[in-house]
């Protein structure tokens, strides 16, 4: 028997750590500017962005070896650069980014809806600066969702398998995460690694879940 | 103050064309919702871009399309208070206060100090770290205005400012607010449907109907002559008639009753409700009377003319407390008080 193998459960941390940063910061950014938007921009851009989350993961695998692959021009570059993402842990980071994008900026893009103009109108005629207003007004009280959105998305990267699987397969030591390790280990018949790994993903998953309730407090009315 | 403002915005199937002139201390524009009344002052505070138009304030273009001006709210140095008071939920009383000094980028001992002589001065002591949602609606309402008044506007804008109050605080609150708004000396437009309000805090009242300024006079003259028909409507007359003038007399069409015409053209008339007197059949109308409803400081009669159009509504009559008219057949009402309409 083989020696049961920690590295996944590290990996899958950090791929969906580094995920969550990046959609925190993008997820911000396009909710803000997307609610901002026209009604038909809005529709069009919104569908675009909304994609990954219900097309199938394997269908986002495709598009990323189709665009990033190692017969992609793109793909070719970043690997004579030294900065390959295909078959890479790299390369993970990109998948989860990609399929959890979609539940932080929807989740965001809705709070900033229902955010109350009046207060940034309020703010602007007593001579605050757009910036003053967007990070010290419009985000503390976008709070709530901003928070649930990221710990939802932090959630899916942890769980995410089938674009990474397609996109940056099973290498043990180095792209292998606790999703793609459960399959892994029972298709060789190991069942004991992967209810092992599948004990650490449910843990995992409700304590994330655990802390978005405690965040999410109910909303106050004023 | 002096202000200018020849605008027009257009929104889907409203339009508004305001023009108006001022160079009062306190202007109340009163109209009825939908009016156009708060797509007015978002326009001159810089938070709506008129399509076309021009607004000057205190000499100062703050617009004109024209030549391409629009400042933006931030450099028009204009306080806008709206309905909902606009309180930043996440700060406390003090922080909120402390946003309307951000501009002036004062030390701290300096913010501290300017904080606390408003909370003084607005009675708001105690309640520095509250955070907005535990404040009362009277409390919120002072807060929102001594956030405005530290950032010393040239000029502030109130939205329906009592409008979200129990009636019961409401008149000792504008009271106050008046109070506070004179003694800091600064020109103030508001915006309100409801004409006491209006009356009580503003020198000059404007009327506003449909996306338009239909008359703006003294508050005195406007009620005394309120020349238009809507103007009359939202200065409280309750009565107002069709006319239709017949060599010289004026045919009130929907009453049923002539009056002798004057050289003044004029397509309705109103009486108010306090205006009506009990006559006799010499000199009086004959009236039925419909109904006697109870105030709870008068007596609110509905009566109708003897000949009155069967589709016209009744007419409203005031009296005090203590009268009795059930038994009154004829009224009357002077020359005086007719309000001559277009």
């Amino acid at each position: 028997m083989t020696q049961f193998d920690l590295f996944p459960l590290w990996n899958s941390l950090r791929i969906a750590a580094i995920s969550s940063v990046i959609i925190f910061f993008l997820g911000i950014l396009l909710g803000y500017y997307v609610s901002k938007l026209p009604r038909l921009a809005k529709g069009i851009i919104d569908v675009v962005l909304t994609l990954p989350l219900v097309l199938p993961p394997t269908v986002v695998g495709y598009f990323l070896v189709v665009i990033l692959g190692n017969k992609s021009p793109l793909g070719q570059f970043l690997s004579t650069i030294g900065l390959p993402f295909f078959m890479t842990w790299r390369g993970a980071i990109i998948a989860s980014t990609v399929v959890a994008f979609p539940l932080m900026y929807r989740t965001v893009r809705g709070s900033f809806e229902s955010f109350d103009e009046n207060l940034a109108d309020a703010g602007k005629t007593l001579g605050l600066s757009n910036t003053y207003i967007f990070w010290r007004i419009r985000i503390p009280n976008c709070k709530s969702g901003i928070i649930a959105g990221i710990v939802l998305a932090f959630a899916r990267a942890i769980g995410e398998y089938g674009a990474t699987s397609m996109f940056v397969g099973y290498i043990q030591g180095k792209t292998a995460t606790i999703a793609t390790a459960v399959y892994q280990y029972w298709t060789i018949g190991n069942n004991t690694f992967a209810l092992i790994y599948v004990l650490i993903n449910l843990v995992l998953s409700a304590i994330v879940l655990l802390g978005l309730n405690y965040f999410e407090k109910p909303r106050r009315n004023r | 103050m002096s202000i200018f403002i020849n605008i027009k915005k257009s929104y889907k199937t409203f339009l508004l064309e305001m023009c108006f002139e001022s160079k009062t201390n306190t202007l109340a524009l009163l109209g009825a919702s939908g009016s156009g009344k708060s797509m007015t002052l978002k326009c001159i505070a810089g938070i709506l871009k008129p399509d076309s138009g021009k607004i000057i304030i205190n000499d100062k273009v703050v617009f004109d399309s024209e030549n391409r001006i629009n400042l933006s709210p931030q450099r028009r140095n204009i306080g806008y208070m709206p309905q909902n008071y606009a309180l930043f939920p996440n700060m406390s009383v003090q922080e909120n206060i402390a946003t309307g000094l951000h501009k002036f980028k004062l030390d701290k001992e300096e913010i501290e100090k300017q904080i606390k002589e408003i909370i003084d001065l607005l009675q708001l002591t105690g309640l520095e770290n509250h955070k907005p949602h535990q404040l009362s609606g009277g409390q919120a309402q002072r807060v929102a205005l001594a956030r405005i008044l530290v950032s010393r506007p040239d000029l502030l804008l109130l939205d329906e400012p009592f409008a979200a109050l129990d009636d019961y605080l409401k008149t000792r609150l504008q009271m106050k607010s008046k109070e506070i708004i004179d003694k800091f000396n600064i020109p103030t437009i508001l915006v309100t449907h409801n004409r006491d309000e209006a009356y009580l805090l503003a020198d000059e009242i404007g009327i506003i109907d449909k996306g338009s300024l239909i008359i703006k006079k003294e508050k005195k003259e406007l009620f005394k002559e309120p020349e238009f028909y809507s103007a009359a409507l939202l200065t409280g007359c309750k009565n107002i008639t069709k006319v239709i003038k017949e060599k010289n007399k004026l045919n009130l069409l929907d009453w049923g009753i002539t009056i002798e015409a004057i050289n003044k053209d004029c397509s309705y008339i109103g009486v108010r409700a306090h205006n009506f007197k009990v006559s006799n059949k010499n000199s009086g109308y004959e009236i039925q009377i419909i109904g006697i409803s109870e105030e709870p400081f008068e007596k609110l009669v509905r009566f109708r003319f003897k000949n009155q159009n069967i589709d016209s509504e009744d007419v409203y009559w005031k009296i005090n407390k203590n009268d009795t008219v059930e038994d009154v057949k004829y009224i009357e009402f002077d020359k005086k008080d007719i309000l001559y309409l277009k």
